[in-house]
């Protein structure tokens, strides 16, 4: 046992670095910040030069084929450039939708003439691309969607309204996934699409999020025409095309970001309670341990699904654990961290407010990390189907035509 | 990245799976408590001719020489299958004592026996109720013997020898090996929460010992519990993996409402947790097998997050196999009550819950000021 990389891994990491050293600022204890602020159009330009450097040097696309300009490389580097990068001031990425779900599945199910004229400007950062899967009515339940696609003449005609869109307003393309057909049960009447965001009829608009921020967009689609070349599979393997597509976001989906155990143990050591430090309490003590449990069981788990990587394995839904556990602990020591504060811990002012007022704003974000990309809930059920072999429940809409699937609130 | 069990572990985890599977089926364990018999002999011959007891001890004394990381496994194992045998007291605790603290003819004269099964040791450090501390030891040694009372002594009836940490002349805490079968000594067996690790108060009145000369001090007992509590953490990842399984074989094959009780949505979520608290105990615990291996200046941390995440996920899994098994889990014959009896021996053994997250936060406060300096 031990954390060292093998002979190959260690010089692709001093490869990794060589080229961050050349082209990025080491973050330091100055350069640190609390808050993340949303993600503005201005920011793109920035993000769209950096993925460019990344992809020209060959540190994008690792698991892409040469051919389209990627690296036909290991997931093992994928991990270890983005564990490098992270040590940088860099702007932040914004095509994981593109070259880790989009492109991939276009690569898969999409014809000659879609990869080749998809895959270097995703891969460059010159398009961006993003992901029109949920719906008001369609949130777990994916497949009971609405959004129609009507064939008419060459073209698709696309009415409905999708929702949780990250980066749609900056985004050149998207994934969409339609119903064509609602006389048949919900998973066969679905169909994929390429979407050009400037087509005609489609708005974008933020939703504020309780936090006051905007980090998700929702998108009406009214009357947008979009050529049968654009399809993406047959016509009803929507939700195969689908499921290609969230396979691949299972190894992107990692650790809810906002405050852990050493910044509620920082806070802690700066805190009295009843005249002694807070942190010689005893029901300070019982949380700060078991977070700390918490902290260091997922580090390792991290490490021992980075050892199956590297043996040549493939991770499986064992990965939900990360997102799982992370979001809750997030949220219980976003609350523990305002607790902490007394009479004060309303105030979110940062003069007050230790840590530029983190733990208040993780408070507020907090619950969407619980919801966003699989819900504690549907997460309890992959873990409970897919690694303990627990049968499936009962979806009694399953074998129904969609059109005769009763509804409730909409 | 190699974070995991080498190969040859791994190839001799499947080794000795397969032995425990074969030789305890369910029921074996429970019936051997019925019998009355102090502890299984058998067994205790055959994991002596395997090689396993002697696994972690050096060649030089007797042992295999595979290191820790090979005893952790075996510790997985173990709390797997709940042989009802001395094991962790005499490899974990008194094996471990004297390979730290004892003198070369000490480990000459001791450690072959225990690799060998010929011997058998144990600990003791309680004397009676709380969690360890300098305080708490009232046991002196004075010119050569040992006067005080230990319970609880963990397979203290069939115990040659016993590690006992006393009180010396100076005042300082220090651990002495003493023969349970000398005079000056009475052991009586009381009654055990844990069925395969059955319990006994021994009375030291002017019995003779020898001093362990490298356990200079308090810290010398810190340090052995530290150890162990990684290798106990890993019997409880063993029994809450046993125990998950239990409960998840029972739910897939037990029908209520026209289905299995695996399909029913609180059963899945139940156990799904109980899967992720085992999985995160696992990755700790494999932490704190890294760090007892290189002997690393994480150990006491690694310890105390392994011990307090395998305990509270063994209760965890425990505690719902028997309400999975509904009325069934909680006869005797179902042997449920045998990992949930052993959850709570390990929760307490090397003290409590609550002691190991004191020791935890202070070793990270002192962590802390030596990077701050």
């Amino acid at each position: 046992m031990d954390f060292n990389d093998t002979p190959e891994e260690a010089e692709f990491r001093a490869e990794a670095r060589a080229f961050l050293d050349a082209n990025a600022v080491l973050k330091s204890e100055n350069t640190r910040t609390y808050r993340s602020r949303a993600f503005n159009p201005e920011d793109v330009a920035l993000s769209k030069a950096w993925q460019a450097k990344k992809a020209a040097a060959g540190f994008a696309g690792f698991h892409w084929p040469k051919k389209y300009g990627g690296r036909e490389g290991t997931q093992m580097q994928a991990i270890i450039f983005a564990q490098e990068e992270e040590k940088y001031l860099v702007p932040p990425g914004i095509f994981n939708q593109g070259v880790g779900m989009a492109l991939p599945t276009i690569m898969s199910c999409g014809t000659q003439e879609q990869i080749d004229r998809y895959a270097r400007p995703a891969l460059f950062g010159e398009e961006v691309w993003c992901q029109l899967f949920s719906e008001p009515a369609a949130g777990s339940d994916l497949a009971g969607l609405r959004t129609r696609a009507a064939k008419d003449g060459d073209d698709w005609l696309i009415n409905g309204q999708k929702v949780w869109t990250s980066n749609a307003h900056f985004s050149q393309f998207a994934m969409l996934v339609a119903r064509s057909n609602p006389d048949v049960p919900k998973h066969q009447g679905l169909t994929f699409f390429i979407l050009d965001m400037a087509t005609p009829g489609v708005e974008v608009r933020r939703i504020k999020q309780i936090s006051g921020t905007s980090n998700f967009c929702e998108v009406f689609l009214t009357d947008v025409r979009i050529p049968d070349s654009q399809r993406l599979g047959a016509v009803g393997d929507g939700w195969k095309v689908a499921m290609t597509m969230l396979a691949n976001e299972r190894h992107t989906v990692g650790q809810a970001e906002g405050p852990d155990f050493d910044d509620i143990f920082r806070l802690v050591k700066l805190l009295t309670l009843d005249d002694a430090p807070a942190v010689n309490d005893s029901a300070v003590r019982e949380k700060l341990a078991n977070w700390y449990c918490q902290a260091q069981g997922l580090k390792y788990t991290r490490l021992r699904m980075q050892t199956a990587l590297s043996r040549g394995k493939t991770p499986g839904p064992e990965a939900s654990i990360a997102k799982l556990v992370s979001a809750t602990k997030l949220q219980e020591i976003a609350a523990f961290g305002v607790d902490m504060l007394g009479q004060a811990g309303a105030v979110m002012e940062s003069e007050t407010a230790p840590f530029d007022a983190w733990f208040q704003h993780a408070l507020l974000y907090a619950p969407g990390k619980r919801i966003a990309g699989g819900t504690d809930e549907i997460l309890r059920n992959i873990i409970a189907e897919r690694v303990l072999k627990m049968p499936a429940d009962v979806r009694v809409d399953k074998d129904m035509p969609f059109n005769k699937i009763p509804v409730g609130l909409r | 990245m190699n974070f995991d069990f080498s190969e040859d572990v791994t190839a001799m985890r499947e080794e000795v799976n397969r032995f425990l599977t074969e030789r305890l089926p369910t029921g074996a364990v429970r019936h051997q408590i019925e019998s009355g018999a102090p502890m299984d002999r058998e067994l205790w011959s055959e994991l002596a001719s395997m090689g396993w007891l002697g696994a972690g001890i050096p060649e030089s004394f007797g042992g295999a020489g595979l290191g820790h990381e090979t005893l952790c496994m075996i510790a997985e194992e173990l709390g797997r299958a709940l042989p009802f045998a001395p094991f962790s007291s005499s490899i974990f605790l008194a094996a471990q004592a004297i390979l730290e603290y004892g003198s070369d003819a000490q480990k000459q004269d001791y450690l072959p026996g225990l690799a060998d099964g010929s011997r058998i040791g144990t600990f003791a450090l309680a004397e009676g109720n709380g969690d360890p501390s300098p305080d708490s030891v009232s046991t002196v040694f004075t010119a050569g013997k040992l006067t005080g009372k230990k319970l609880p002594v963990f397979d203290g009836a069939v115990a040659d020898f016993a590690v006992v940490a006393a009180r010396g002349a100076a005042g300082g805490i220090g651990l002495h090996i003493a023969d349970l079968t000398a005079p000056g000594v009475a052991r009586e067996h009381v009654a055990s929460l844990d069925l395969t690790r059955p319990a006994a108060v021994v009375t030291f009145t002017a019995a003779p010992a020898e001093f362990l000369p490298l356990a200079g001090d308090w810290s010398a007992v810190t340090r052995l519990l530290d150890q162990a509590a990684i290798l106990f953490a890993f019997e409880a990842v063993g029994g809450a993996q046993a125990a998950l399984a239990m409960a998840l074989d029972y739910a897939k094959s037990r029908y209520a409402f026209g289905r299995p009780l695996a399909a029913l949505q609180a059963l899945k979520h139940k156990l799904a947790d109980i899967y992720v608290g085992v999985e995160l105990a696992r990755s700790n615990a494999y932490f704190g097998a890294w760090a007892l291996e290189a002997d690393a200046p994480e150990l006491q941390a690694a310890a105390a997050a392994a011990r307090l995440s395998a305990n509270e996920a063994f209760f965890e899994a425990a505690k719902e196999n028997i309400q999975v098994h509904g009325g069934m889990g909680f006869t005797w014959e179902s042997d449920c009550h045998l990992y949930y009896r052993r959850a709570k021996q390990l929760a307490g053994n090397l003290g409590s819950a609550r002691y190991w997250r004191n020791r935890l936060i202070d070793r990270l406060l002192t962590q802390n000021e030596t990077e701050a300096a």
